[in-house]
């Protein structure tokens, strides 16, 4: 479907860029500062997030990456700028967090935790509807946890846990996923697993992904789009571009 | 058997299985999200500060429990609001809260009335001390507490479960800590009469953790902990009225033999 949309608009002679400028705006950020307490480590960005972007955030630790995420997302605000999120208006984003260490002895089962997912839909619930149920477990087949579904969260696998909670991010979503370094304390394995997981969303499901990463290999062969944040300065671009980059011929090759 | 059927000849013994058994009740539910949250001794500090309130109310002659229970709820509350801010740790804020809330108590029923009987049964509970208007309002108190908590059941899984997927996709994080810490706050006055500022913080941890032994799904251990807590307290009022026992000390000796139990079946 995205295939076709693409040949249609090159035969048309139109650019392919052009093509992506119609797509709907997800997240946006315009001239926006971050730090902390007037100290800002990042400056003057601006970049937009549209339906069918890949987008990689990397920088070094300390350069402002989980702040950024924290805006993005809407839990602080940024020092100064807008960061416009129609995503999240519309309760069509789906975040993938890092674990905490409370979650790792989590008595619940997987289905209970991909349900919780639906809790952004509507405020007061007594009960999931049998049409949410049944959504969370074509989620789960799709992303092969489906015969884990009665497992106690607690007792899967690191790999088997975060598909799980992306089953409850696509429960909350559609449109957008946010990833914060999803294959940190995963096995190689298990990393290239979740990566196929990911490709396959944004390919076959249509999903913008914005993930931030140390893992700048993946990043560089997964993502459309490499956002670099670093001292000062930032840079976005394709991965093509961003090994070119200054920042890219610091932080990329390695 | 004739010695139990003569037990509930008593009406305050009776005013005590009611009472005692719907606190029991919430107090389990609750723990499970407090207990998973890190949050166990909150019962704990909020229970020294209901001593503070209960001794400075018997000392100004207010009623005890309608001058405890907005101040707990304050307390509860002020302690949320230092968890969320990181430049005290929450368990740090508990401890200071709950000592001087303590040192202020005490200081006051020194300065007042002594060491009384009504102190005592305070720090270590007593089924004498419900009157019966005491048990219209935890009655009345103790199933808000329930229809609340069965109300926002999913909610408070999911605020448990991962607080910041939850404040990213739009659900209301602060209210639901609230209320939880709210509701906390409400079952720990109501309990402390029976079992005691010291011991009251057993109800909330004991059954949680004996049912996170045994159950995987988050439902049956919210219902099992529930279930467990009853029973337990029940076993404890009935000892404690064979045995001449105090009632808190004996419902937290009857969790712990629970708990036990449960440990030693998940372990199999």
């Amino acid at each position: 479907m995205e295939q076709k949309k693409t040949s249609q608009a090159l035969r048309a002679g139109s650019p392919f860029r052009g093509a992506k400028e119609e797509q709907k705006i997800l997240l946006a950020c315009r001239d926006v500062s971050l730090g902390y307490e007037h100290k800002p480590l990042l400056e003057h960005l601006d970049f937009t997030v549209r339906a069918g972007d890949y987008v990689a955030v990397l920088g070094e630790n300390g350069s402002g990456k989980s702040t950024l995420l924290k805006s993005l997302l809407g839990l602080t605000p940024p020092l100064a700028g807008t960061i416009e999120r129609p995503a999240q208006k519309a309760g069509q984003l789906g975040y993938l967090p890092q674990q905490t260490p409370a979650q790792r002895d989590f008595p619940a089962t997987a289905e209970e935790v991909v349900l919780s997912g639906f809790l952004n839909r509507r405020g007061f619930r007594w009960r999931y509807s049998a049409a949410e149920r049944s959504a969370a477990l074509m989620h789960m087949g799709k992303l092969g946890i489906l015969e884990l579904k009665d497992k106690c969260y607690r007792e899967l696998s690191g790999g088997q846990q975060q598909r799980v909670l992306l089953c409850r991010a696509l429960c909350a979503a559609n449109e957008l996923l946010i990833l914060d370094e999803p294959v940190t304390g995963l096995d190689p394995a298990a990393s290239q697993d979740l990566y196929k997981t990911l490709r396959y969303l944004h390919e076959r499901e249509g999903m913008a992904i914005l993930m931030v990463t140390h893992d700048v290999t993946a990043a560089l062969r997964e993502a459309k789009t490499i956002l670099h944040i670093g001292q000062k300065r930032w840079f976005c671009g394709t991965a093509e571009e961003y090994l070119r980059d200054e920042s890219g011929r610091r932080f990329g090759k390695r | 058997m004739k010695l139990l059927i003569s037990m509930f000849a008593y009406p305050f013994i009776v005013r005590a299985f009611v009472v005692g058994a719907l606190v029991s009740l919430c107090a389990a539910l609750l723990g499970v999200p407090l207990v998973l949250k890190r949050y166990s001794m909150i019962g704990d500090g909020l229970s020294h500060v209901s001593f503070g309130a209960l001794a400075v109310a018997v000392a100004c002659g207010f009623a005890p429990l309608w001058f405890s229970i907005p101040v707990v709820m304050l307390a509860a509350f002020f302690l949320l609001r230092i968890a969320e801010s990181s430049r005290v740790s929450a368990d740090a804020a508990i401890a200071v809260l709950s000592a001087s809330a303590l040192a202020i108590g005490v200081i006051v029923t020194s300065l007042t009335t002594g060491m009384t009987t009504d102190v005592d049964s305070y720090m270590f509970g007593s089924i004498l001390a419900m009157s019966r208007s005491d048990v219209a309002l935890s009655v009345t108190l103790a199933a808000a507490v329930l229809v609340l908590f069965v109300a926002f059941y999913h909610q408070l899984f999911a605020v448990t479960f991962d607080e910041s997927f939850s404040r990213a996709t739009g659900v209301k994080v602060g209210t639901y800590k609230t209320l939880l810490s709210l509701l906390t706050a409400l079952t720990v006055v109501l309990g402390m009469r029976m079992m005691g500022a010291m011991l009251i913080s057993s109800l909330v941890i004991f059954p949680a953790l004996a049912a996170m032994r045994v159950f995987k799904r988050f439902r049956a251990v919210v219902v099992c902990a529930g279930a467990l807590s009853v029973v337990c307290f029940c076993a404890g009022l009935t000892a404690s009225y064979l045995l001449s026992t105090p009632v808190g000390a004996t419902v937290v000796l009857c969790d712990l033999v629970a708990f036990l139990v449960c440990a030693a079946l998940g372990r199999r």
